[in-house]
């Protein structure tokens, strides 16, 4: 399964600002170990707002609204693309990342074609409820 | 969090911790089995307590002190039973091992116990079928009932595979290293080897009824991406990586609705995975790099590119697929590598050229049994417009081939042939 982890701007990677040393080397450390254990297949910073742009759709019209955007919150400021076995085994990821001060970051799963989910998801979730019955019965 | 929740959670911490458990007790112990052993009852100790006391902030390592702390206990019940037994050797060396800080874990990374455990599980004196089935439980965290379904044979055989695997590697003395320079080569292949079946077996299943199983390919391309990470500057295994990701990348074009197969002509190149076509091609680029002359998984990637880069199968760049093939056939000589070639000059140069090399394979003994040669026989054949004989082929195909889904397509193809 394919999951996207949203990670939101702040004030700080609004103005552009390059995190410390000291997280970047965390950063560094964790994206290393979700590559070598196979989980990582992508994963991007964005620069901050003032360099991008929305677009409004109405009827035939566009109007184009340039950055920078206003409730940091509520911007990304980067991502993930993780392939785990479940969004159990995503959420353990996520734990382990080198986040804090309240922030708050978002999984989602990634839509994936009906027929390779549906072969993927139930035989995945009786394979983990065998490994569990068979763990308890060592 | 409820107790299914935690359960369900602790599945999820032994998949990302396991195959790291295994391989730092089996740097502490020397020996697999034990090791696996220690992990199991981590594992229990874990599923007794971690509802109660709720998940510890690093899981990996209270497993570790864990399997380490109950596998001192019960050797030193064992060590006072026994005391006036003389068998008691082993046991007593492995505790003192146990007993001991684990100072190569501070200095070590931990990663290197992965690497040197995967040259273990695929170590040559293993038969093929036990590497596969000792890779998938010690690396992949599948249990035994889960490769028994993953490789369509019986919870017990697996078992069996697994208990004289350990027990060979232990009588063999097989030493928990990575392999050294002159030998690496060699013993590389081997594990190469071991993660493409596992690919393969799920990319086109050899029997069963369904034509692929995504869960198989996920679990070789998660192997091939550890050990990717764990040695980037070996150009075959980036070129084993590009392989893998570009064929993944075809898998959800590669079936029906109904389950059938979609032959790579007629998929719908817009439902490839391109995000794995990407990784693919940057993985190609990196073997390529890396390699004085290309190797075969490296050849086999760049085929792969050929035709994921295409548009269309008219748009495919199939003379220099053939030109790709000359070079695998050089390297191989495998007649499995012809036939393919074969299939690239037919569409290069036409079906009388292919038919020609075809017909060259018709008494190899190594194809003997093989469906897909009266099925590439019959393709060609086709192409000349000689339906009745096509039809024979596909039949005969048909009548070769182990995978239920494949069959239904060849029968359709045979009976396309009368019609046409």
């Amino acid at each position: 399964m394919r999951f996207m982890v949203l990670v939101p701007g702040s004030p700080e990677s609004e103005a552009g600002e390059m995190p410390s040393t000291e997280i970047l080397g965390e950063m560094t450390k964790y994206n290393e170990e979700l590559v070598k254990s196979g989980v990582m297949l992508a994963g991007e910073g964005l620069h901050p707002t003032s360099r991008g742009a929305k677009i409004r759709f109405n009827g035939s019209e566009r109007i184009v609204i340039d950055g920078p955007f206003t409730e940091a919150k509520e911007i990304v400021a980067g991502y993930w693309i993780w392939e785990c076995a479940s969004r159990d085994e995503a959420i353990e990821w996520l734990k382990r990342a080198p986040f804090g001060g309240g922030v708050e970051i978002e999984l989602r799963p990634i839509f994936e074609a009906d027929d390779f989910g549906e072969q993927l998801t139930p035989e995945l979730r009786e394979a983990n409820e065998r490994l569990r019955e068979q763990a308890t019965q060592n | 969090m409820s107790p299914s929740a935690t359960h369900r959670a602790i599945d999820a911490v032994w998949r990302i911790e396991s195959a790291r458990l295994i391989a730092g007790l089996t740097r502490i112990v020397r020996d697999v089995a034990v090791a696996e052993d220690l992990a199991q009852d981590a594992l229990v100790a874990a599923l007794e307590q971690w509802p109660e006391s709720g998940i510890p902030d690093k899981p990996g390592a209270w497993l570790m002190a864990t399997a380490k702390r109950r596998g001192i206990d019960a050797l030193r019940r064992r060590v006072v039973f026994e005391r006036k037994r003389e068998q008691i050797g082993h046991e007593l060396e492995i505790l003192q091992q146990l007993d001991r800080p684990d100072l190569a874990a501070q200095v070590d990374d931990v990663q290197d116990d992965v690497l040197r455990l995967i040259f273990m599980t695929c170590h040559p004196v293993l038969s093929r079928d036990a590497r596969v089935a000792l890779t998938l439980r010690l690396l992949g965290g599948l249990s035994t009932p889960e490769i028994a379904r993953a490789l369509l044979v019986s919870e017990g055989t697996v078992a069996q595979r697994i208990v004289r695997a350990k027990r060979t590697l232990a009588e063999a003395r097989v030493p928990f290293e990575v392999p050294s320079r002159e030998e690496l080569a060699e013993r590389l292949a081997a594990v190469l080897e071991v993660i493409y079946l596992v690919f393969n077996e799920g990319y086109a299943a050899t029997a069963g009824e369904h034509w692929i199983r995504p869960a198989l390919c996920a679990d070789a391309l998660r192997l091939g991406r550890i050990l990717a990470a764990l040695m980037p500057r070996e150009a075959e295994i980036n070129g084993l990586l590009a392989l893998m990701e570009l064929q993944a990348s075809r898998l959800r074009a590669r079936v029906g609705p109904h389950g059938e197969p979609v032959l790579l002509a007629d998929q719908d190149r817009a439902r490839w995975d391109h995000l794995l076509v990407e990784r693919g091609l940057a993985g190609l680029r990196r073997a390529e790099e890396l390699s004085g002359a290309l190797g075969p998984y490296t050849l086999q990637a760049a085929i792969a590119a050929c035709h994921a880069r295409a548009r269309s199968v008219e748009a495919t760049d199939w003379s220099r697929i053939v030109a790709l093939y000359d070079g695998l056939a050089a390297l191989t000589g495998s007649p499995v590598v012809e036939l393919n070639r074969a299939v690239a000059v037919t569409r290069a140069f036409g079906p009388e050229a292919g038919l020609e090399l075809v017909d060259l394979l018709v008494d190899e003994p190594a194809l003997r049994g093989y469906h897909l040669l009266p099925a590439v026989r019959g393709d060609v054949l086709v192409r000349l417009g000689r339906s009745a004989e096509a039809r024979e082929e596909f039949e005969r195909a048909a009548d070769l081939c182990g995978n239920d889904r494949e069959r239904e397509l060849l029968l359709s193809r045979a009976i396309a042939c009368s019609a046409s």
